[in-house]
């Protein structure tokens, strides 16, 4: 375990020259340049592994099955050269109690030095008994494996905001990961689920420079989430043009153009979906003609309709109305407007008669 | 003349002409009606896209043009209020009364009461005023200037996001997105502001035609040449 990363790669049959060429792939990656490239094999030559626990709370495991597609770096590269990742009930061989003193053996040796990945989030309604987890809470589970960690990353939308399981009404009271954690930085990687290359990228980036991201103001590594869908979206081009779809199956979806009006939510959304795309660069949302939902924003099950780029809008007072910015506006409106009207009439009437009356006074004067 | 001093209720004649509203705030007034046309239009189809053109994306750049429009009017409206703001300090006395109501004066309760009552018929006749009668300040406090104040900070947020994270735009309108939770939260209530605006904007023409026919004062060309006059006593 405490191998560096080169020497377990040499040991795997890799030559120095595939090593040092993964090492420039992921500096590219992570936007560094040549340095950054050497900085990384100085790391993977020098440095041991930095154990990862990977917790699974409330949620779909769609952050695994994503992380385990990762191209670039390769996935099988991730867990099994770089990262020692030494506890993960879905990847792992082993299970129940024997993996549980895994974890445990883990925290024992690397006190305040392995990383807590948790992928998911605690529910904290009913003491926690809506996600259990070795016969106890989750939520307890997850404060234990935290204690000692060095930095937990919050995996996927579940784990950084909540995502479904805590959408309105939240009847389970799902938590997500910083406001249980609160003692530890905590990295964000939303999305439902995250890239797999962002994941991996995040993780190597950790492990091999030794120190945390720089992160944005609600605590996503910069590196990934500080432009939107929107701003580098292959379709721009036919937004800037005013070319739109319409419907999902008129001649302007045929031929590509920009979804905002189908309620693409890509303007609203911080990620790297239109620079990375998925599964080894093939593909994203917007590019199989489908409008971004901004999985990785905050509350995105709470914003009304996928296929409408505002949000919807609970009329206060007015239990379950619910209504479109130019809805409410228009009806306002058009409730001024009769208010108007009728408040015209009234003052030319009263004009009207002040008329005859003061046209009286002059005839009794005259 | 003698004229109460907070809400510009005129007491007393003999009537005399008065200066209300100096060039600088006359200027902005046109200026801001123009911007706000052009905001209010070009904002709309943002929200909803005319219908989409076809061809070659390199042919055209509509939609591009439209966002331009309403970013140069809406930095225009900005400079154009922070200029304002220079003058309410700078101008003379009616050059502050949109930025304040004067809540703690009992003379403009008194006053505001009147004028309701004579907008809801209950009275025959106006008071006459030298500058904007309470009613007429109040909407301009509340609808117009937070609203201006509400849609300027949000569209400079907005505007802001465009040039990205980092910039100094974004550390300067970064905090509006943490305050109103996510950036799609600051379109949504931009886009309600603007019908707020247009709601203003609605009243505000209707209430100033129906004033300049039966008020005692002169309201349209009061904002052309600045000067208010009166066309009767004021009522006992």
């Amino acid at each position: 375990m405490n191998d560096t990363y080169y020497e377990l790669m040499r040991r795997r049959g890799i030559s120095r020259r595939s090593f040092l060429k993964f090492c420039s792939l992921t500096a590219a990656s992570l936007g560094l340049g040549d340095a950054g490239a050497q900085q990384i094999a100085q790391a993977m030559q020098t440095k041991p592994r930095t154990p990862v626990i990977w917790l699974e709370g409330l949620e779909c495991t769609c952050c695994s099955e994503s992380f385990i597609r990762s191209a670039h770096p390769l996935a099988k590269d991730v867990v099994l050269s770089m990262l020692s990742l030494d506890y993960h009930m879905t990847l792992s061989a082993a299970a129940g109690q024997q993996l549980r003193e895994n974890a445990l053996e883990t925290i024992a040796k690397h006190k305040g030095n392995y990383i807590l990945a948790v992928e998911g989030n605690p529910p904290l309604a009913e003491d926690g008994m809506y996600c259990i987890y070795y016969g106890r809470p989750f939520v307890e589970v997850l404060r234990e494996y935290a204690k000692d960690a060095k930095a937990i990353v919050s995996w996927g939308s579940c784990a950084s905001w909540g995502c479904i399981q805590a959408a309105k009404p939240n009847p389970t009271q799902a938590t997500p990961v910083h406001k249980v954690i609160t003692d530890k930085p905590v990295i964000k990687v939303p999305g439902c689920p995250p890239i797999a290359e962002v994941m991996t990228g995040v993780l190597t980036y950790i492990l091999t420079f030794d120190r945390l991201p720089d992160l944005d103001a609600q605590g996503r590594p910069k590196m990934f989430y500080s432009q939107r869908v929107h701003d580098k979206c292959y379709r721009r081009p036919h937004f800037d043009a005013g070319q739109f779809v319409e419907k999902f199956d008129d001649a302007g979806a045929r031929q590509g153009f920009c979804l905002y009006k189908v309620g693409c939510k890509g303007p609203v959304t911080y990620n790297a979906c239109s620079t990375v795309r998925w599964n080894e660069g093939t593909s994203f949302p917007i590019q199989s003609g489908h409008g971004c939902i901004g999985c990785s924003e905050d509350a995105f099950w709470d914003k009304g309709s996928f296929y409408d780029h505002l949000t919807t809008l609970t009329v206060p007072g007015l239990a379950g109305v619910e209504g479109t910015a130019d809805k409410i506006g228009l009806t306002v409106l058009a409730a001024a407007g009769a208010a108007v009207a009728a408040h015209a009439a009234v003052s030319a009437i009263k004009q009207a008669r002040s008329k005859t009356r003061n046209d009286q006074v002059s005839e009794v004067e005259k | 003349m003698r004229v109460e001093p907070v809400s510009g209720r005129v007491i007393s004649g003999p009537l005399e002409d008065v200066y209300v509203y100096e060039a600088p705030v006359r200027l902005w007034h046109w200026v801001t009606m123009l911007c706000i046309i052009a905001l209010g239009v070009t904002g709309y189809f943002i929200g909803s896209p005319p219908p989409a053109i076809g061809g070659e994306a390199y042919d055209h750049f509509l939609f591009g043009w439209i966002r331009m429009v309403h970013e140069s009017a809406g930095v225009i409206l900005v400079v154009a209020f922070l200029v304002r703001i220079y003058w309410a300090v700078m101008g003379n006395h009616h050059a502050r009364s949109i930025f304040y109501v004067p809540l703690w004066s009992g003379e403009w309760w008194k006053a505001l009461k009147d004028q309701g009552l004579y907008s809801l018929f209950l009275k025959r006749e106006s008071q006459l005023w030298v500058g904007h009668d309470p009613i007429a300040q109040a909407s301009m406090f509340f609808m117009f200037t937070l609203g201006a104040l509400f849609l300027c900070v949000t569209g400079l947020a907005l505007f802001a996001e465009q040039w990205g994270w980092g910039t100094y735009w974004m550390m300067w309108f970064g905090w509006v997105f943490v305050l109103f939770g996510d950036p799609q939260m600051v379109r949504t209530l931009h886009h309600l502001a603007m019908w707020y605006m247009v709601l203003f904007a609605f009243i505000h023409i209707y209430m100033v035609f129906r004033e300049d026919i039966m008020s005692g004062g002169s309201v349209i060309g009061t904002m052309v040449n600045g000067i208010r006059m009166f066309k009767r006593e004021p009522r006992a």
